[in-house]
């Protein structure tokens, strides 16, 4: 639960006070993270920062392990979305057993498997986790957005006040669930990918018992899309300004027409205006695309597009810059409201961040699409699963989790030890973009403030959730990292630090 | 009467299974009319699970077990008590979120075993806990057989 507020005053040097706000934990997000706000005599923010305080090891916990393990053991990163590293391993390890072209079974078992874990983990994000943020209001309507007592902002009180938006999420992430259980033969952690392809199909029972749920799926995403967007346009010029500022996108898209692609394409950068910063890059060459900056006061690093260098190659990634990156969507209702979605900003690049929300929900009703569209190909009950080539030492696995671009690299030698692993998770990359969001809330709403009500606590919650972050995924160094915490005043003195022992 | 046993935890960090392998031990009797699921963590659509039953046990590590016990059984209310850890819920949550979405009310207990290790990035319970765990298996045996015998009880 978010702890009640506290102020610190800081002892200044002659330049004013420095006040620091520290909400720890940040509530219904993935892991623990830490926000600072550095306000100064005035009550004026003078900026704010996300930190990452929780840290795994895995880049070295997997060092010296067979490569055959890495799809199964690297799902352990995360309990949400187990299904995204399961796969970008599997894709790595593809390559390293040379089968990377997989057999249309293999490959379309993959990609089903890979549409229910975009399905459960969007529909849990939405009606668990971002929905109270939607439904209620100061007063428990959602005359404003964001303000409901604290209390109520949960999925429990959206099961009191809406029970049948709150069965809609459980039946959803349930069917999602099931999807990964019929493909990766359990729900959490399964083991249906292996190195060149995938250990079982499926079966024509396991194909009509998800059949069977296909149309309420459908009817209640569609409902899904027509709340999310309903919110957006009600809300609008509450929502136009609310953490929001203009960025680059990343994503995948599919090589031959740009289409939005969740399981393999080549990658691309669009600018604020859409115009392409990258494209069609193979995934392989990732490195020469992407950098990676440490900052002394996160765990969690900071990716750039090298061609524009950290400052000004930051971007975004997940649901929202996927819609802006891609030319269409290649199933026909999810296209649909895709274009009602980028008539909000006249056909460029949406850079609102609270639209994430929106995004969501028509990738759900795309991935319900893709599901219905699956289980009808009869390759899904084919019987050639592996396939195998020459031997590689290098490669790289990507896919578009559900929030966001995902890279696992690693190197496997000759005895098949894992000797290098590189992890970008998609949370890592929209952490520029989150630290941006969290100040321009602190800077909109905190300045000239005096009390800081629970309210104003959760406009800084609500502009990260949107981004349904991910930290536990995100933070994978091994060892005794700096943190460095710092009270700043405005002329850039430092006040008062603290460094992590 | 439809039993649910549901253990979780995580087992690659050494006692964090002790709910799991609970789980494991009831699901290896093949028991009629009890149902057995594991997980991680408990999330929302544990819900419409517990709703399909009438008696829930959850079983899982738990470090407020008294000094010298090995385990607990408590009933369990259904409590708005949503945690701070974002998707997991615990389960007196679950039980509310079957009850507000279902309409659904079983009787529920929560199986706390005590753990020795709930830090190392390892698999298997250590000595300690599966001593732990054997006694709060066979009391849990016991109160199954009961159950089967006297639903009422």
């Amino acid at each position: 639960m978010t702890e009640n507020p506290t102020t610190l005053g800081t002892p200044g040097n002659g330049n004013g006070r420095t006040r620091m706000l520290t909400i720890n934990p940040v509530t219904r997000i993935e892991g623990h993270g830490k926000v600072t706000i550095l306000m100064d005599e005035r009550n004026e923010v003078t900026a704010a920062r996300l930190h990452i305080i929780e840290f795994r090891g895995f880049e070295r916990f997997i060092l010296g392990r067979p490569y055959w393990e890495l799809p199964v053991i690297v799902q352990r990163l995360c309990g949400i979305c187990p299904v995204s590293h399961h796969l970008a391993a599997a894709k790595a390890m593809d390559r390293i057993v040379g089968g990377e072209q997989l057999t249309p079974t293999a490959e379309k078992i993959r990609r089903l498997m890979h549409f229910g874990q975009i399905f459960q983990s969007h529909a849990l994000h939405f009606f668990h986790l971002a929905s109270p943020d939607l439904l209620f209001g100061t007063d428990g309507t959602a005359t404003s957005a964001f303000g409901a007592p604290a209390a109520q902002r949960n999925v429990l009180g959206v099961a009191a006040k809406y029970p049948e938006l709150a069965v809609q999420g459980v039946m959803m992430r349930k069917f999602g669930q099931e999807v990964i259980q019929a493909t990766a033969g359990k729900k959490i952690h399964g083991t249906g990918a292996i190195p060149g392809g995938v250990n079982k199909n499926l079966s024509l029972t396991e194909r009509d018992a998800l059949l069977q749920d296909v149309p309420q799926m459908l009817t209640w995403a569609r409902s899904a899309v027509q709340i999310a967007r309903d919110f957006t346009l009600e809300h609008l010029v509450e929502l136009l300004p609310f953490g929001s500022f203009d960025s680059h996108h990343f994503s995948i898209v599919r090589p031959e027409d740009g289409a939005l692609e969740l399981y393999d394409g080549v990658l691309r950068a669009v600018d604020r205006d859409g115009h392409h910063l990258v494209n069609g890059v193979d995934c392989q060459r990732y490195l020469e695309v992407v950098g990676e900056e440490v900052r002394a006061w996160s765990y969690m690093k900071f990716p750039f597009l090298r061609s524009l260098g950290p400052e000004k190659g930051w971007y975004r990634v997940g649901p929202l810059a996927r819609l802006n990156t891609c030319a269409f969507i290649p199933t026909p209702e999810a296209e649909a409201a895709r274009q009602e979605f980028l008539g909000l900003t006249h056909g460029k690049p949406n850079n609102i961040t609270l639209c994430y929300h929106w995004a969501r929900m028509i990738e759900l009703l795309h991935a319900i699409e893709g599901i219905r569209d699956l289980l009808a190909d009869p390759d899904l009950q084919g019987t050639d699963l592996v396939a195998q080539g020459p031997r590689r030492e290098e490669a790289v696995g990507v896919v578009e989790a559900p929030r966001g671009t995902l890279f696992h690299h690693y190197r496997v030698n000759r005895h098949d030890e894992v000797t290098l692993c590189n992890l970008i998770v998609s949370t890592t990359h929209n952490n520029e973009p989150m630290n941006r969001a969290v100040t321009k809330v602190a800077r909109d709403h905190f300045t000239g403030k005096t009390e800081i009500t629970e309210g104003l606590l959760n406009h800084i919650e609500v502009a990260i959730r949107a981004y349904d972050p991910c930290l536990s995924c995100a933070t994978h160094a091994m060892g005794r990292m700096a943190l460095r915490v710092e009270v700043v005043d405005p002329q850039g003195n430092v006040l008062s630090a603290r460094q992590s022992e | 009467m439809r039993i649910l046993v549901i253990g979780f935890g995580n087992p690659g960090r050494r006692d964090d299974g002790l709910g799991p392998a609970l789980a494991a031990r009831v699901a290896a009797l093949n028991l009629p009319s009890v149902t057995v699921e594991t997980d991680y963590q408990l999330a929302i659509e544990h819900a419409e699970l517990v709703a399909r039953h009438d008696v829930v046990i959850f079983a899982d590590a738990a470090r407020d077990v008294s000094a010298g016990a090995a385990y607990y059984l408590r009933p369990l209310p259904a409590a708005s008590d949503q945690s701070g850890f974002s998707h997991h819920l615990s389960p007196p949550a679950v039980l509310h979120l079957a009850a507000h979405c279902f309409g659904a009310h079983p009787r529920a207990w929560l199986l706390g075993i005590r753990p020795s290790d709930l830090a190392s990035f390892a698999e298997g319970l250590t000595p300690a806990a599966d001593q732990n765990l054997t006694a709060a298996f066979a009391a849990l045996v016991d109160r199954l057989a009961s159950w089967q015998r006297d639903p009422a009880g």
